[in-house]
């Protein structure tokens, strides 16, 4: 349960301004082959190849498979005993748009006033500077789905790859789905004086009804907008959830419980669009609802409490499990505001250890997230035809003894995996006189 | 109003009013002995005596004799055959008659300004939640309308307080006659009156349940102080008062299981034994409450059934809730049963016309009448010293008694009558003659033909004629006057209407026909009903659900018992020279590793095959904010006097959860609200013990102290409270160890005995001692050495330094002071002074001789740390085996209990987890976490937990609708559905990851009281 933000109680700015990190350089684009070689290689769809290559041509995979040989003068990295992997994706985040979470206001950029915000657009504030992202990249993520938030309609994201001079660099799908935030219907307890006092005013059921009925009111006026030509009055809102119509968007709702999903299934059947419940973690409760109405899900947070003290104690580590059992399509997040969102592989490791295969858990940080953003065609897998996105590890990346990077590529460029914190480390080691 | 109140008073109270010599008449004097004999009654004197066909005297207000008696000739005489006389209930703890002050509308709010100083003006003392000044008696006056629901349940007497404050001054004893107040006291200050709750006080301080005790604990000892006049201390009403108090009966209103053992342990510090007020729940912890040798008051406010149709509803409401709801009517019953003294009140009810149901409830319950009968009448006058004035029938008491027509407690007796101080308040007066019975009715019209039948009168409402056929009447009787009509044929052509009046058994009056014609009627009695219900109550078969402890789903029936426990064939890290251990076999025995070898056999001993598994010892969380009732005092820069200690909760399911993740020891600190923060309390995670059971024993005590932006308070845009800076901070400990050590001097100096003995200096006393240690929240570089610098100006050392993200730019500083570090793996940017966070920073500081511990300072991380500890070999590249001593030796070694836990060795305590696989490893979970050679989890056990709680859920939901269908939907309106909050508590550091009715109380929230 992510805490409300609430911008007037961080009034308070700061003149400090997030700096990028001067000596860590973007990789210039790639022309060429590059082999890697001698690696078990995970695909990402489920599939291992061990002692496996990948032969890479203009930033895009031409070949994976065992046999594949290197001509003379190619570039080639030896991933012998190592473990390759699609590059990881973290699917809904603030990176770049939240670089110092509490305190700094004038370090934010991810909630904008207002509650139907369709046209507010992430990718125009995201910072690809941000000290955050080289600490991803040096962790195997590579690509992420930049989220507004606040509201009850927050705006577009868009995936960005995290190795770019500038947010149009670091487009990688624009606009690629609208997100929603549905009110809840849990009464709340007033804060302060006693730990358990209801509120006292109105019935959240019928209040939340209220809204939900003014979401589909807008979308229902929406779509009669869009479905004429031309307008006296051009209305940006509706225009800028076009693509929800045409199917080249998706709708991200962000919801936690099942009467919030019921809801969203309600959407589904309305509006026939493309849904991702984000957040979800009660989906347990309505795989099965969820797999028949073909809505995806994207779990914010593996390592969270359970949602009540009845709850099985290691209820969120198995709701990955749930899911895939059901046949839900599901991508795993990482939320986490103060590891900054660099777990996002042990999230996964974590949901093997409660159910998931190590290349189901793999999956549902990279080939799933990609079809849930939109991007599978281009990335998601080690596969033929797709971008050369790619992560190698010393070992297993899902368990924190092994998960050390080693080289990653973008669109085939090796990506700096420098970062403040190896900085830093090496500047003390310095003063130290360590190794 | 007040005029017209009195008239409608006059109404019910059919008693002339008693003249106050001092007032002025308006009109001819009416003097009145008030003189009445009751006779021919059944009067239960008290709990022990009951006289038939006795006689009760009354005069002027007071009873003059009871039993046989020649009634003088001035007396009203009252036949009252076949009628019962009790003393009247007295109400052990009420408001009647007092008004509650409300809350102002602003609430304390951590980042709005503090109001740092109390607002009532005069010569009072520093607290405003401090209320000795209060006196129930200067409040009080005559509420009719509450009087009467009062009277109506049987009661005559209540004590009346203020229900308001920390300290709640003094309550009254009153009477609810509607005389003049001066008439009604029975008692002016009859008990005086305390709490955790600090009630409408809007001053800041305490702003926690740890900052209420150390107040209480703080006032006893000023007030003590201030018994020597300080000269520096001027005249101090606050404390001059509570001084005075302190003779009369101490009554602290706890209103929880928990709280009653922490306001018991004031009282055992300061030798005061209270009359503890409970809440509904502490039937659940009867062996503690036991242990209290107090006297209680019990509400019977029982929980209302949770809303549970809606099973996504029902999902938040919790197995806890459900079997409370089940089970809190057992709670009188319990206390009888354990032989505890109680008084029972209407306290706390939302509808005080409930009481008398609850109160069948209880005894449906196990409650037996004559200990509710002791606990209305005897009881709460002996506790509140009344006992000569009210609380039986006895010559020279108040004539305060109940006249019933059955036994008290009978599910169809009524209360006819409730005398107050001699006075008649009508209750169902209706009922006092019997009506039911057949009548010999005769009709009269105005020729003088007479007609007869035979009338049959089942109640006050209704009967029938016999003509032929039966007919039904309609009847109404409110006591004196009756009228009846009915109707003879099915098409109602004729009817006959009847008004009457009754002089014992005779009715007499006119009516008239279908035509308009006049008649006269009579109807006698031939043969009364007789009365049944005289055996008094039913019981009922009972199937209620067991109670655990705790009161969760994961408690447990009975308490899990220390064994010998063999674990064989295991890997074992032992965190010693001789490092892991392959195949190798570890008994425990009473609580201690007692042989690590192989081939071990006890025949004794609960074998535990540990083949491919891995034995740990338990992991300590050197952070965590646990299982406390509150974390943060933060309403000032220096709360030195609070101690986690006092408000341990040992229901928290975190415990359990976290032993699912292998933690076996906890260091509960408080929070970083501010600069020198509250005494700690190191825990073994005893899953299902009491509060004070779950403590470490013989570890050093600890304190928090905090750096940086929380302390300075840099989310509040309105901050006023000093400090705003780092410079600030700096200077808060400064000042703190100066006051101390001149306060220590003072101490020793010829004039100790007149020091102000001050908690907050005691505590930092003990730092200078080396009796106690710090554990510091700290982030960047130059306030890390600049705590080192103060502490090591004034003789002592930071025992360690907790979070400590940039400890590695000081690592050497660090070193050379002696400190240990405890920090997290990766946390890092969640604010700006963590801007330099490094994940390498427990590996950098570990390579530097540090000894460095991962934290939690999270529910959720806490479960688990161990993977947390495994990235030590991510970042920096640690081996495994030191990894893993970051979240056992080594927070073992900083919080000096490095001789009891934190490794595997013969002698030391059984706190061991048998992992899946390897501990490091993402895919390792505990299979059983021991401490001191109990398994407190075990993942078999918690698999048929999960089945157990399901079906009591559905056997507890399936019961709640059961009952629920007879309800009518919509009276009252719709009932809410309600989710069975969790509080979660922390440190207000940063944001957390919990569960969604989760309510997460921070920094300086009021909470928990």
């Amino acid at each position: 349960m992510r805490k409300i933000y609430i911008p007037l109680l961080t009034l308070l700015t700061s003149g400090y301004i997030a700096k990028g990190q001067a000596d860590i350089y973007p990789a210039p684009a790639e022309k060429g082959k590059i082999f890697i070689s001698g690696g078990t290689i995970h695909v990402g769809n489920g599939q291992v190849i061990e002692n496996g290559s990948i032969e890479i041509d203009n930033g895009k995979i031409v070949q994976v498979g065992q046999n594949i040989t290197p001509a003379n003068g190619d570039k080639v990295i030896d991933a012998k005993g190592k473990q390759i992997y699609p590059g990881l994706i973290l699917p809904v985040t603030d990176l770049g748009l939240k670089e110092i979470a509490e305190g700094v206001r004038g370090s934010n950029d991810f909630e904008e006033i207002g509650d139907l915000n369709p046209d507010i657009r992430s990718i125009v504030a995201y910072n690809t500077d941000s000290k955050i992202t080289n600490t991803l990249k040096s962790n195997g993520i590579l690509l992420a789905g930049v989220t507004p938030e606040g509201g009850s309609i927050s705006g577009s994201s868009s995936v960005v790859q995290l190795d770019a001079w500038n947010y149009e660099d670091a487009a990688y799908k624009l606009d690629n789905g609208i997100h929603v935030n549905l009110p809840s219907f849990i009464p709340r307890p007033r804060r302060g004086f006693g730990p358990n006092r209801p509120e006292a005013g109105d019935d959240p059921t019928a209040k939340a009804l209220e809204k939900v009925e003014e979401l589909k009111s807008f979308f229902r006026q929406a779509k009669a907008y869009l479905a004429e030509s031309t307008h006296k009055q051009v209305n940006i809102k509706f225009e800028s959830v076009k693509g929800l119509f045409t199917g080249q968007q998706r709708l991200f709702i962000h919801c936690e419980e099942v009467k919030q999903m019921l809801i969203a299934v309600d959407f589904a059947k309305e509006f026939h669009f493309n849904l991702v419940l984000v957040g979800a973690s009660d989906s347990w409760l309505v795989a099965d609802l969820l797999a028949q109405n073909h809505i995806s899900v994207i779990l914010d947070q593996e390592h969270a409490l359970p949602n009540t003290v009845d709850d099985d104690v290691d209820q969120p580590y198995k709701t990955p499990y749930e899911l895939q059992k059901a046949g839900v399509l599901f991508a795993l997040n990482d939320r986490h505001d103060e590891t900054r969102y660099r777990n996002l592989m042990f999230n996964a490791g974590t949901a093997a250890a409660y159910g998931l295969t190590k290349e189901q858990a793999l999956q549902a940080i990279t080939l799933n997230s990609a079809k849930i953003l939109g991007i599978d065609d281009r990335t998601g897998s080690l596969e033929t035809g797709k971008d050369a996105n790619i992560v190698i590890s010393e070992g297993d990346i899902l368990d924190m003894r092994t998960s050390i990077v080693t080289y990653a590529l973008i669109q085939g460029r090796e990506v700096s995996l420098d970062d403040h914190g190896k900085q830093l480390y090496a500047r003390y080691k310095y003063k130290y006189g360590l190794k | 109003m007040r005029k017209l109140l009195l008239t409608l008073a006059a109404l019910m109270a059919i008693e002339a009013v008693w003249a106050q010599e001092s007032f002025p008449v308006n009109g001819v004097a009416d003097p009145r002995e008030g003189c009445y004999a009751f006779t021919h009654a059944t009067i239960v004197k008290d709990g022990q005596t009951t006289l038939k066909d006795a006689t009760l005297l009354i005069r002027k207000g007071k009873i003059i004799s009871v039993g046989k008696a020649d009634v003088p000739a001035d007396a009203v005489v009252i036949d009252c055959t076949g009628k019962y006389l009790y003393p009247s209930f007295i109400d052990a703890y009420s408001d009647y008659g007092v008004p509650t002050p409300q809350r102002e509308a602003r609430q304390f709010n951590f980042r709005g300004p503090s109001q740092i100083e109390s607002d009532q003006k005069g010569a009072y003392g520093w607290n405003q939640a401090i209320h000795t000044d209060v006196d129930a008696i200067r409040l009080f006056t005559v509420d009719e309308a509450k009087a009467k629901t009062l009277r109506s349940l049987g009661f005559g007497t209540v004590f009346t307080l203020q229900k308001d404050g920390i300290a709640r001054g003094t309550g009254a004893v009153v009477t609810l006659a509607e005389e003049k107040e001066n008439l009604d006291i029975v008692k002016e200050k009859a008990a005086a009156v305390y709490s955790f709750n600090k009630g409408t006080s809007t001053q800041s301080y305490p702003s926690s349940m740890m900052g209420s005790i150390a107040l209480l604990r703080q006032t006893y000892l000023d007030a003590a102080w201030y018994k020597n006049s300080p000269p520096g201390e001027g005249l101090n009403l606050s404390l001059q008062y509570w001084n005075e108090e302190q003779s009369l009966p101490q009554i602290f209103d706890a209103s929880d299981k928990w709280n009653v053992m922490r306001a018991d342990r004031i009282g055992d510090e300061f030798g005061v034994q209270y009359i503890i007020k409970g809440g509904g729940n502490e039937y659940q912890r009867m062996e503690d409450m036991k242990a209290t040798n107090a006297s209680f008051i019990l509400p019977l406010n029982f929980p209302d059934a949770p809303e549970v149709e809606d099973p996504n509803d029902a999902r938040f409401v919790s197995l806890e809730d459900m079997k409370h709801w089940e089970l809190a009517p057992t709670e009188a019953g319990a206390f009888e049963k354990k032989g505890i003294t109680f008084a029972l009140t209407t306290a706390d009810l939302k509808d005080p016309k409930t009481f008398l149901s609850n109160l069948r409830k209880a005894m449906d319950y196990g409650l037996s009448e004559a200990a509710a009968f002791e606990a209305l009448t005897k009881v709460p006058a002996t506790l509140l010293g009344v006992y000569d004035k009210v609380g039986s029938l006895d010559a020279g008491k108040l004539a305060n008694f109940v006249i019933t027509n059955g036994p008290i407690f009978g599910e169809k007796t009524s209360f006819l009558q409730n005398w107050v101080q001699g006075i008649r308040y009508d209750v169902k007066n209706a009922d006092w003659n019997t009506i039911s019975g057949t009548y010999t009715l005769n009709l009269a019209d105005a020729s003088g033909n007479h007609q007869t039948y035979t009338l049959t009168v089942k109640n006050t409402t209704s009967g029938s004629i016999v003509q032929n056929d039966t007919t039904q009447v309609k009847l109404a009787f409110d006591g004196k006057l009756v009228k009846m009509s009915w109707s003879f044929g099915r098409k109602a052509r004729t009817s006959i209407r009847l008004s009457g009046a009754t002089t014992d058994s005779l009715w007499s009056g006119t009516g008239l026909d279908t035509a308009g014609n006049l008649l006269q009627w009579t109807a006698s009695l031939t043969q009364a009903t007789a009365p049944v219900d005289s055996a008094g109550r039913r019981k009922m078969p009972l199937h209620l659900g067991k109670l655990t402890y705790p009161m969760d789903g994961y408690g447990w029936d009975t308490l899990p018992k220390q064994q010998a426990i063999l674990i064989k064939n295991a890997r074992v890290w032992t965190n010693e020279a001789q490092g892991r251990l392959e195949n190798t076999d570890v008994l425990v025995r009473n609580g201690k590793i007692a042989a690590i070898g192989q081939n071990l056999s006890a025949a004794d001993a609960l074998v535990i095959d540990g083949t491919g598994k891995e034995l740990t010892p338990g992991i300590i969380d050197e952070h965590s904010h646990i299982a406390a009732a509150s974390i943060n005092e933060g309403a000032q820069s220096v709360t030195s006097e609070v101690r986690i200690a006092d408000n341990l909760n040992p229901d928290d399911i975190q415990i359990y959860r976290q032993l699912a993740g292998g933690v076996t020891t906890s260091h509960i600190l408080h929070g970083s609200a501010n600069s020198i923060g509250g005494q700690t309390q190191l825990i073994k995670l005893r899953w299902g013990v009491d509060d004070t059971s779950l403590k470490f024993k013989g570890a050093d005590p600890f304190i928090k102290f905090a750096l940086g932006e929380n302390v300075k308070r840099t989310t509040s845009s309105q901050n006023n409270r000093f400090p705003d800076t780092r410079m600030g901070v700096d200077q808060v400990f400064v000042d703190a160890f100066q006051r101390a050590t001149d306060y220590e001097n003072a101490l020793k100096g010829p004039n100790g005995k007149f020091v102000r003995r001050d908690l907050e200096l005691d505590a930092l006393v003990e730092i200078m001692n080396h009796k106690r240690f710090i554990t510091c929240h700290s982030y960047v570089q130059s306030e890390i050495t600049a705590l080192m610098r103060v502490a090591e100006h004034y003789g002592f050392k930071v025992n360690t330094f907790t979070h400590i993200l940039e400890g590695y730019k000081v690592a050497d500083k660090m070193k050379a002071h002696g400190a240990n570090t405890s920090t997290f793996s990766d946390w890092w940017a969640y604010k700006m002074e963590v801007q330099d966070a490094i994940a390498y920073n427990a590996s950098l500081m570990h390579q530097m001789g540090l000894n460095v511990c991962i934290n939690s300072d999270d529910a959720e991380q806490a479960r688990h740390l161990n993977q947390e500890a495994a990235k030590g070999i991510k970042y920096g590249g640690m081996s495994e085996e030191d990894a893993f001593k970051m979240v056992s030796l080594n927070p073992a070694i900083a919080l000096h209990v490095a001789d009891k836990v934190g490794s595997i060795k013969v002698g030391k305590d059984a706190d061991l987890v048998l992992w899946s696989a390897n501990p490091l490893s993402i895919y390792a979970h505990p299979e059983k976490t021991i401490v001191d050679g109990t398994i407190y989890f075990d993942v078999d056990r918690d698999l048929q937990l999960r089945k157990d709680i399901s079906a009591e859920r559905n056997r507890l939901i399936a019961k709640i609708l059961a009952e629920k269908s007879g309800d009518t939907p919509g009276a009252g309106g719709p009932r809410r559905f309600r989710p069975s909050y969790e509080v979660l508590l922390s440190c207000g550091d940063h944001d957390h990851h919990n569960g969604l009715i989760t309510v997460d109380y921070q920094d300086g929230d009021d909470d928990g009281k």
